[in-house]
């Protein structure tokens, strides 16, 4: 302590001296602040710029930009190829709705690795977004008789029905309430982001998610090169660091730009339907206003953007 | 408003009665019934005023035109009611009634077409309007866009399904698939190098 106080003035004159501006300092704390945790935690893939980047929501254009383009780079150089990475705001006056028709889904878990394959999820050690569970029909939707592991020859299996859970998209989502450094959000189009660079991985999230919608990349993320999909946003399925959590976002970089989801594009049943619920002549619409809609765990007051419906 | 049947009620002659009646009825029955007719008429004709692209429909390899077979000369014109047995015989009809045959559905007189319980002639891409004869609250879902699967752009151009891309019409219930493999149990994850520390 003696010995280091009287070490530092020296080293500012000096700084001043060499005529360096503010940044001068700022920079070279930053630098020695990230040096001083890559050894501490023996994490060395952190860059400097990454270390020192802010949560999503703070950040100017100018530094959406240069956090585009370094993540673009550092993908290309893992994976060979252009990984674009978009940051698409939201579309005004939309606010993404969905619907899951329980009397059609078969459970042939087409949806689990379409969603795989669209948003970049590891596949070793294994993270789906989509759970399908497996019901019997005499019991009704009572997740005590659940079951995700059935592994029959043909489904559907007669006497059960099938249930898929994923992100239930909350207008009052309590991953969003627990999360101790702001890094999910949910945005104005009601879907609930995750900045993957701001996440401390914690897990209150995963704790507080009472869908088990949350998964949390434990291991390093092992996804092959070749199927990688280059289409990504920032908020949804670019490739993701070990350490952090991740969840459905309805295919953030697709229903942004119009497209729907690649579970509902998969669904060979027509299950799964998915619109505007601001948009009274939607599909969605049609089915909240003349369908039997419930939704999961209503009792929670999660009030979820995602409903289950009995089409016939 | 609520009191005053109560009082007409005890000493109503047949006219008050109905007058209530109807006074009930257009109280509490009326608006919700119009709601809830007047939506699915207007949209009943979305699909075709849009000009929504709907798939060809899936006919097995080079069995269509029908009436490269079946043009009254080559194969005779036959109303019978019966078991095929030289051609088609992989047909099984799971549909409806045993009485049900193939004449019910398919024109007799051109088999390149269909034709509605009415006789009206329709052709196989508007097969919908036959399966909507029966199925008349499926086709109105399908309309809208609930029942069968839609693809392309929530807010924009759509692609449809006929009913019997996903149902045979001749075996209409929608086949069992083979599921893809189920989840890691978490007891079976196993440890590789350099995934944890």
């Amino acid at each position: 302590m003696m010995d280091q106080a009287p070490l530092q003035p020296p080293a500012s004159d000096e700084c001043a001296s060499t005529s360096c501006g503010g940044g001068g300092r700022r920079e070279f704390l930053g630098t020695a602040v990230a040096a001083v945790a890559a050894a501490l935690t023996g994490c060395k893939t952190h860059s400097k710029e990454e270390f020192l980047q802010h949560n999503f929501q703070e950040l100017s254009k100018d530094e959406v930009l240069s956090v585009i383009a370094r993540l673009e780079k550092e993908y290309k150089a893992k994976y060979g190829k252009e990984v674009k990475v978009a940051t698409t705001p939201p579309i005004p006056g939309v606010i993404f709705g969905y619907a899951l028709d329980l009397s059609r889904c078969i459970g042939c878990r087409r949806c689990v690795y379409a969603c795989v394959k669209e948003n970049n999820q590891s596949r070793d050690p294994q993270i789906h977004w989509i759970r399908v569970l497996e019901l019997d029909k005499e019991e009704g939707v009572n997740l005590q008789h659940a079951d995700q592991y059935y592994d029959p020859a043909e489904v559907p299996r007669e006497g059960h029905f099938y249930m898929p859970v994923q992100c239930q998209q909350c207008k009052k989502p309590p991953c969003v309430k627990v999360c101790p450094v702001g890094a999910t959000w949910r945005d104005k189009d009601g879907i609930t982001v995750v900045d993957y660079n701001w996440c401390i991985g914690c897990r209150y999230c995963m704790a507080a998610c009472p869908y088990g919608a949350r998964h949390f990349n434990w291991g390093e993320p092992n996804l092959p090169a070749d199927e990688v999909n280059p289409t990504t946003h920032y908020l949804g399925n670019r490739p993701r660091p070990k350490g952090v959590v991740e969840k459905c976002t309805f295919c953030v970089q697709r229903t942004r730009k119009g497209l729907y989801p690649a579970c509902v594009e998969i669904c060979p049943t027509g299950s799964r339907k998915f619109g505007n619920l601001l948009d009274k002549d939607s599909e969605i619409r049609y089915i909240l206003e003349n369908k039997r809609v419930f939704k999961l765990k209503e009792d929670l007051n999660t009030q979820p953007n995602f409903f289950y419906f009995y089409g016939v | 408003m609520n009191t005053r049947p109560m009082r007409f009620a005890p000493s109503s002659t047949p006219a008050v009665g109905l007058a209530i009646l109807l006074l009930a009825a257009t109280a509490f029955a009326t608006p919700p019934v119009v709601k809830s007719l007047a939506k699915p008429l207007v949209k009943v004709e979305a699909p075709a005023q849009e000009g929504l692209q709907v798939p060809k429909p899936p006919f097995t390899e080079g069995i269509f035109p029908c009436t490269s077979c079946h043009d009254g000369k080559t194969v005779k014109l036959n109303t019978q009611r019966r078991v095929l047995k030289d051609m088609h015989d992989d047909i099984a009809l799971k549909h409806g009634p045993e009485s049900r045959w193939c004449l019910d559905c398919h024109d007799a007189l051109d088999r390149d077409y269909l034709h509605l319980a009415s006789g009206e002639r329709i052709e196989f891409t508007v097969s919908y309007l036959l399966c909507g004869q029966c199925h008349g609250d499926k086709l109105r879902d399908w309309k809208v866009g609930v029942h069968g699967k839609r693809t392309g752009r929530w807010n924009g151009a759509k692609e449809y399904l006929l009913c019997v891309n996903c149902h045979n019409p001749h075996s209409p219930r929608f086949q069992p698939l083979k599921p893809m493999p189920p989840p890691t149990r978490p007891e079976q994850i196993q440890v590789r190098k350099g995934s944890a520390r």
